[in-house]
Parts: structure tokens; sequence; C-alpha cells
């Protein structure tokens, strides 16, 4: 079964605000086309604001106003059929979130009620999905689960204000794998950690998608962590995936200006050369410039970058770029 | 134990402070007064024509200022004044003598009691469930028929709209008794016909508590339900998938109830001080009509017996209310 | 003024601000009025309303228009006193709460609770009684001022907490600003708009105050109010005998008071929030 997990195709998320009287559209994804595989860790990387977060909501039909679907579709590989979730009623798509797909969520320090102990928030999510006589079973598979995670079982007696940030992280994501989802979202789990706990929780994230041989869906500004867990990489830049290749390749060999001074940047054991970042700033999503998102900060910019938004062209099966530059200069080798 | 040292000593170091500080205050207010309460009943005996030698008048004074707690320097009043408050006796009503202060407020409370507890939950339970559906439906058009009712009803004074529900029901339509707690000239007895009296005279300005009773806590609820809907861990229950309905109550109500009962709890002074006023529109035999008898007459012990009473009343229902808290809230619980 | 034209956009702050408006341009016509507002029996005794006398006269022989306008100008006046010096006292008790911390301002906070939790009521009628006949306007805005302060002092000391916390405090003290200046310069444009809404709501609570003051008779009867003009009109049996124009209008102009007032501030915080100003956005 080579069909991916989740596909997007054309995927437009726009947040639409009405500020007294004037409208401002900030167009957090735009044009995306993504396919995930199976048991695969699938990164996402990119600098704040440039539409991540928008786009795991998109992935998991979260989308509420003043977010709004503008164009593209979502598909998920349910059983063996691909549905359209914008076909799903709300009914059918709560059924398919945590069994099918799971989010963990950024910042979990104040995701779960304050006023019921965890084992009422695990029983709120195991109870949701699965009823009946299977709930005890699920409900000690969860307590399994908790164990094989290093979670003493102890802490579903306690309430989340009695449990520390990296604890809290870790409890969310035994949720999020709680009922083996085909695929799991992951929106910048290690930031606001120390680095310790960051390795504990990425640890953790690696475990599960070994066990459980699914689709993980990792977004991290953080190229380090990329770097250890993803298998693929996609590189996010103002709304747009600009560049998508395996992690080795991603660091190896960048194609795309935005990439290679995003390898550029990141710290080298034994290379004391000090690191260049792309100069400028991104751009503000509601005032995007034409053509190429990235053409102002560019050092190889054309006159076509300045007016058309560059086409992905693929440099082999795992490899693609979203660059005019990168195209010209496979368009000159092929005769 | 942590809890007993963060919440609940402080709580009682407060409710005895605030006690002290206020029945000091009681003590001393009346006794700035230019007035001799002591002249004043002896000239008011003696303009009805009674008439006594010397000898006994001397000793008819002496007997006087003790019974008025006016006996020795002001800090022997003031520890006869604390010695009296513990064993109940508020002294004589200077107007109404020799009546001790005692019966009449016994008479008086179990009105005011009765309303007020009837009309404080009826409205704290009808405002909070009407405006937590309406928090939740924010959208819908009768939440926001509501709020514009409510907006104009609430800024609203009881005694001011308690005259106007007097000059539309009692008079324009009369369907409703002017005054009083019962017809004139019934007697106590529990059957059904005084029952329906004491309830009939009883509803105009139970109504007038009730509508703006609720229409405060309509709106703070209805805010407060907004902001927890917004809340990340109602975000990330939808995002698990949890029934509708579970996340309304667990997830949304309980968590609301939380700052209303904090907010009942400090409003129970203005609450009761509504109350009273509102008895003296309707010429309701509560308290309210014996503190305005009280203030016509210059009857200062009753007053003060009156305010000594609220106070206590008053700062222990608040007690009460924050002891409670902590069974809602397991923050405050396990500190 | 951008400020004013956003505000407009929302009709609770419009129709308060034309309602005060009206109000105010009747207080002012008061400086115009033909009568004295303390004699009696200046006109002919309880007259309907007509095109002579606008609201009817009342049993003391008062034209009920003129009446109103001087009703109206006093409570604005007790208004505005006993809300600005309670203002004064809040901000005061809750920027020293909230700056200094500690011991200093758990005393004043507690100091603040306690006036909270006591039935104000009883206490201000007690005081009442005491300076009775002595009830000038300005006595009763002193009054009402000392016990006004307490819960916008808790919410002023709330925001200077915030407030003290955020990075550019610590880049201000360690450039060296002096503390009076800090509370002065940085944070009044951030507690500016706050004591303003809460201004608005004591003058609320200070009007309905005077109101239940002079309904118990506690306040000077012969200075026109609109708790004096209710109370008058009680006392002379208005409902009984009828003549609903002398005890309608001050219970009306009470209420559009209220109602105006209430709105005014309810816009007005709305706005500053940007929570809910978000919220306003969008859908």
């Amino acid at each position: 079964m080579n069909e991916p997990v989740l596909r997007t195709e054309q995927l437009k998320a726009f947040y639409v605000l009405d500020v007294h009287g004037d409208q401002k559209v900030v167009k957090a994804v735009n044009e995306v086309n993504l396919e995930i595989r199976i048991n695969e860790v699938y990164g996402i990387a990119g600098e704040s604001g440039c539409g991540k977060s928008t786009l795991l909501k998109a992935l998991y039909g979260a989308v509420e106003p003043p977010l709004r679907l503008m164009g593209g579709k979502v598909y998920y590989l349910v059983g063996d059929s691909e549905l359209d979730i914008s076909s799903l009623s709300p009914e059918e798509k709560r059924k398919l979130r945590w069994e099918h797909i799971s989010y963990v969520p950024q910042g979990s320090m104040s995701v779960l009620n304050p006023v019921i102990k965890l084992r009422e928030t695990f029983s709120d999510f195991i109870g949701s999905h699965v009823s009946g006589k299977t709930r005890g079973e699920a409900f000690e598979i969860a307590k399994g689960r908790l164990s094989e995670l290093g979670l003493p079982i102890k802490i579903l007696d306690a309430y989340p204000h009695q449990l520390s940030g990296g604890m809290k992280q870790r409890v969310t994501i035994a949720l999020a794998a709680l009922l083996k989802p085909r695929i799991i979202i992951c929106d910048e789990p290690t930031t606001a950690l120390d680095v310790v706990v960051q390795r504990g929780v990425v640890q953790l994230l690696k475990d599960i998608q070994k066990k459980l041989e699914n689709s993980i869906i990792l977004v991290t500004h953080d190229m380090g962590i990329q770097a250890n867990v993803a298998d693929r990489i996609a590189i996010m830049y103002a709304g747009k995936i600009v560049e998508e290749a395996s992690t080795e390749t991603i660091f190896s060999d960048p194609q795309h200006p935005y990439t290679r001074y995003l390898i550029n940047s990141l710290p080298r054991f034994g290379d004391k050369a000090p690191r260049e970042s792309a100069p400028g700033n991104p751009p503000l999503l509601s005032k995007l410039p034409d053509g190429c998102p990235f053409h102002p900060r560019c050092p190889y910019a054309m006159d076509i970058c300045k007016q058309q938004m560059p086409d992905t062209h693929a440099l082999s099966v795992n490899h693609k770029v979203a660059c005019w530059l990168v195209a010209e200069r496979e368009d000159a080798k092929t005769p | 134990m942590a809890f007993i040292k963060g919440y609940l000593i402080p709580r009682l170091i407060q409710y005895i402070l605030v006690i002290f500080l206020g029945l000091t205050a009681v003590f001393i207010i009346p006794r700035l007064t230019p007035t001799d309460p002591v002249n004043r009943t002896i000239t008011q005996l003696r303009s009805m024509g009674s008439y006594l030698d010397p000898a006994s008048m001397n000793a008819f004074i002496e007997d006087l200022n003790e019974l008025y707690g006016l006996e020795g320097s002001t800090l022997e009043q003031y520890g006869a004044f604390w010695k009296r408050l513990f064993k109940g006796d508020f002294g004589v009503s200077y107007f109404q003598f020799p009546t001790p202060v005692n019966q009449l407020i016994k008479t008086a409370i179990p009105w005011t009691l009765g309303m007020l507890l009837m009309t404080t939950v009826l409205s704290w339970i009808l405002g909070n469930i009407i405006g937590g559906l309406a928090g939740y439906f924010s959208r819908s058009q009768w939440s926001r028929i509501i709020d514009t009712f409510t907006m104009i009803i609430r800024p609203i004074p009881y005694y001011i709209f308690a005259f106007a529900l007097l000059l539309l029901l009692a008079y324009v339509i009369p369907i409703f008794p002017v005054s009083g707690g019962t017809g004139i000239g019934r007697q106590f007895a529990l059957n059904l016909p005084y029952i329906l009296d004491v309830l009939r005279h009883a509803f105009l300005p139970a109504l007038s508590l009730v509508l703006i009773g609720s229409a405060v806590w309509f709106q703070t609820m209805k805010l407060v339900v907004q902001n927890v809907n917004a809340e990340d861990f109602v975000q990330y229950a939808k995002f698990g998938g949890i029934r509708e309905r579970r996340i309304a109550s667990k997830y949304v109500i309980r968590n609301a109830m939380l700052p209303q009962i904090t907010s009942l709890a400090l409003s129970i002074g203005q609450i009761f001080s509504g109350a009273l006023i509102t008895e003296i529109v309707f010429s309701y035999p509560g308290l309210g009509m014996l503190l305005y008898n009280a203030i016509i007459t210059g009857d200062y012990n009753l007053i003060m017996g009156i305010t000594a009473l609220s106070i206590v009343g008053i700062t222990t229902a608040i007690l009460i209310l924050d002891l409670l808290y902590p069974l809602f809230d397991p923050r405050v619980r396990y500190i | 003024m951008r400020i004013l034209k956003d505000l407009f956009e929302d009709y609770r702050f419009s129709v308060s601000f034309s309602i005060l408006g009206i109000l105010l341009i009747l207080a002012i016509l008061s400086l115009f009025s033909p009568y004295d507002p303390t004699l009696w029996g200046t006109v002919p005794r309880d007259l309907k309303p007509s095109w002579t006398y606008l609201l009817g006269t009342n049993s003391k022989g008062q034209d009920i228009f003129w009446q109103a306008t001087f009703a109206i100008r006093n409570s604005l006046v007790i208004a505005v006193i006993a809300a600005s010096l309670s203002r004064v006292i809040a901000v005061l008790v809750g920027m020293v709460a909230g700056y200094k911390g500690g011991k200093t301002g758990t005393v004043l906070m507690f100091l603040s609770d306690v006036f909270l939790v006591i039935p104000l009521f009883l206490i201000i009628v007690m005081l009442a009684m005491l300076v009775r006949e002595k009830m000038t306007l300005v006595t009763l805005g002193l009054l009402l001022a000392v016990f006004g302060w307490a819960w916008d002092a808790r919410v002023i000391r709330s925001q200077i907490l915030s407030l003290r916390e955020r990075g550019f405090t610590q880049t201000a003290i360690l450039s060296g600003t002096g503390t009076v200046r800090l509370v002065l310069n940085e944070y009044m444009p951030f507690a500016t708009p706050l004591i303003f809404s809460t201004l608005i709501n004591n003058m609320a609570w200070v009007v309905g105050l005077e109101i239940t003051l002079a309904f118990l008779g506690l306040v000077n009867m012969e200075i026109p109010t609109l708790g004096t003009m209710l109370q008058w009109a009680i006392s002379y049996q208005a409902i009984l005998l009828g003549y609903w124009w002398w005890i309608l209008t001050p219970i009306i102009l009470s209420i559009l008071l209220f109602v105006a007032l209430y709105w005014l501030s309810v816009s007005i915080s709305e706005y500053l929030d940007p929570r809910t100003r978000i919220q306003r956005v969008g859908t």
C-alpha cells in the first residue's frame, strides 16, 4: 500500500479579519500540496509566523472563523478508501478524531481541564470514542501505555496544576497515542521545555512511532529536533512549502536559497565561523509581495521571481523545490 | 496541610478582623452625635406627661445610662459593648422604649431572610443557567435579544424598578397588594390561605429582586462562559473529539461556576442592601421597614443593632461561601 | 479622534452618549430657570403637564420641569465630586498596593476587602444620620467618596501588578527612572482608560446611593436632586392622588441616567479589552 495516509491538494486557508471597517486577509496557508506516507515521521520546519500551526489546524479539519478554507482539499486514507474531509459531517469528523488522527498541542500548559483529575480526562478521551465493555479494556491499555512511556500510573489521580510542564507534555503525547491513531500531529511539542526534558519528549515520540508504525507530522522550528526525528522534512515559508526532501538531503544538499540560509545558520561542531542568516525579515502574511514570497531577501532573485509564484519542481522522486532558479537550472540540463 | 495554612487560616483571620472592625465602627459612630440619647428619652417621656421627683430621676438616669451602655468612660463602654454583644444583647430601643432591640429584630428577620434567600438563590440559578446557555450559543438570536433586554434592566437599582412595578401592577393594573406582608389583621397560621396571602404580598418585591438579580447573573455568566469557551482546554477537548454535551457540562460550566461563586460572595452585601430598600418601597415588614422607622425616629440603638447583626450575618455568609469554594476548585484544595 | 469614531459604531455608546448629552443640556438649562427651586408656591399646584408647565406642577407649588433641571444638575454634581475623589483614593491605594506589594500591599488590600464585605449602606446611613441637617451637596459627595474606592482599588492594583511584570518596567528601573516618574509616565497610559470606566461606574453607584439616602430622608430635602424629588412625591402621596407626572419624572430620569451610564461604561470597557474587540471582528 503506497497510498499516502494524508494528502492535500492546493490547500488554501486564510484568516479574514474585519478591523473597524478595513478587511485584512492573512494568507497563512497558500496552496500547499502534501503527501504523508505510512510509517514515517514527516517534519515541517519554518520560522515563527510562516503558517505552520494554521496548516496543522487545516490538516486536522479544525477550521473555525476567522480562519476560512479558501480552496483545496484534504484527504485521509481511512481503512482502504480515501476520504475528503470536507465531505464529512461534524459527527463523522468527531469520530475520526483521536481514533484515526490525533493532535499534540503547542504549549501543553493549559490544555488539561483544571477541575478534574487526569484519570477523568483520560476517561473522557477514551469514552468519547470507545463505548461499553471495551472502555474498561481501553482504560487498562491507557494505564499500560503510561507505564510503557515511563510515566507513573499515580499521575492519573493528580490534577493538572500539580504536574510540571514536561510531565504535562508527556501526558498529552500519551493521550495522543492512546487509541493507536494512524496519524499523530505534533505542534511544537518541545517549545517552552528545557533541553533535558526536550530529549525525553523526543525519545517518547520516536518510541511511539516505532511501536505503532504510524505516521507522525512534527512541526517545529528547531532544526536540531528535525534532524533527530524526522524522516522527511518540508520547509515552509510564508504559507508555502518551498522545499521537501529526506532529512539527509535537506541537510546535505539544500536547493532552495531559503533552505540554504536555514541550514547554514545552524551551529556545527568544530566550525567556528560566524553564522549567517537570511537578511531582512519574513513578510507579513497579510501583505505578501507578488511572485515568490522570498524574493525580497533572495540574493539570486530574477525578474520572473518578482512576478510569478514558482511551480514546484521535482528534482527527484523524493526531492521537490519551488524556485525559479532551480527550475531554470534543471531545464538547462535536459536537452 | 498547605490548604489549611494557605487558604483556611487567612480566611478565618480576615473574618474575625472584619467583624471586629465593623462592630467597632458601629460602636463609634453613634457616639459622634452631639445629642445625648438619655436626655432625649427623658424629654420624650416628659412630653408624654410623666413626672418623677429628682431622686428617682437620678436613679432613672443611671438606669438609662446603663441600659444604653453609656456608663463610664468610652473604653469601659467599649468593653461593656462587646460583653453584651456576646450575650446577643443589643440593648433597648430608644424610641419604642423599653422594648429590647432583639425582640424587634426577631419579628422582622424571618420576613427578610425568607425573601432574601429565596430571591437570591432563584435569581442566581436562573441567571446562571440562561446566561450559560446564552454564552454557549452566543451567536443565536434569542441570546442576543435577552442580552439587550438585560442591558436595559441591569443598571436599574432594585428599588427604582420596584417603584415602576408598584405603579404598574398595584395601581395601574391593581393585581397585587400595595404594601405590607399580609392583609391587615391576619393572624399567623400555617394554613393555605395564610401562606397564599403572604405569597401575594411578597410577589412584587420578590419579582423586582429576582428580575434584576437574574439580569446581573445572566450577563456575568454569559461573559464567563464566552471566555471559558475560548480557553485552551476547551479547544483541546474539541480536538479530542469529546462529545459536545460533555464539553459543555464538564469543561465549560464546571469552570464557569468558579468565578460565579466568588462573585456571589462579593455581591452579598449589595444584594442585602438592595433588598432592604425594596422592602421599604413595599412596606414589607422586614428589617428594611424596621430600619426605616428607626431612621425616622432617630432610634440609634435599633439602627446599631440592625447594622451589627447585618455585619455579622453577611460576613458569615461570605465565609461559608469561601469555605465551600474549595469543593469546586481543586487548585485551591491542593496548593 | 479615531477612537471616538470607532466607539460610535457601537450602538450602546452612541445611544448612551446622546442620552447623557440631553441630560447635560437639561442640567445646564437650570441656570436659566425662572424659578428658585427652593421656594414653594411659585406656581399653581398639582397641574397636569401642559404647554405652560411642560412636566406639570407638584403639590408644593413648583414647576416640575425646572425642578428637574436642578435635580439633574445636582445629582450629576454629587456624582462627579464623589466619583472623582474616590478615583484619587482608588488610584493611590491601587498603585501603591500593586507596585510596592509585600506587607503594605497586603494591608491595603485587606483594608479594601473590609470595605467590600461590610454592608456599607448601613454604615453610610449611620453617618448620614449624624450630619443630617448640615448635609450639603459637597458633604454628601465627600461622604460617598470615602466609601466608593474599594472595588476599583483592587482593579487598578491587578493592572499595576501585571504591568510590573512586563519587560519595560525592568528597563525603566535599570535606566534609573525614579518610582514616581515610572508610575506616572509609564503606567498611566495603561491605567487611564481603566480609571475612566470605573469613574463612570462609580458615578452610577453614587447617584443610586444619593437617591436611597434621600428616600430615607437623610439628606437636605430642600436641595432638589433626583432623590429628593422622588421622596417629596412619595411623602405627598403622589401615587395615591394620581399625580403621575410628579413621581414618574424622577423615576424616568434616573432610569435614563443609570442605563446611559451603564451602557457608556460597558461599551468603553469592551472597546479597551482587546479580546472583546477581536470578538466583534470578522466571522
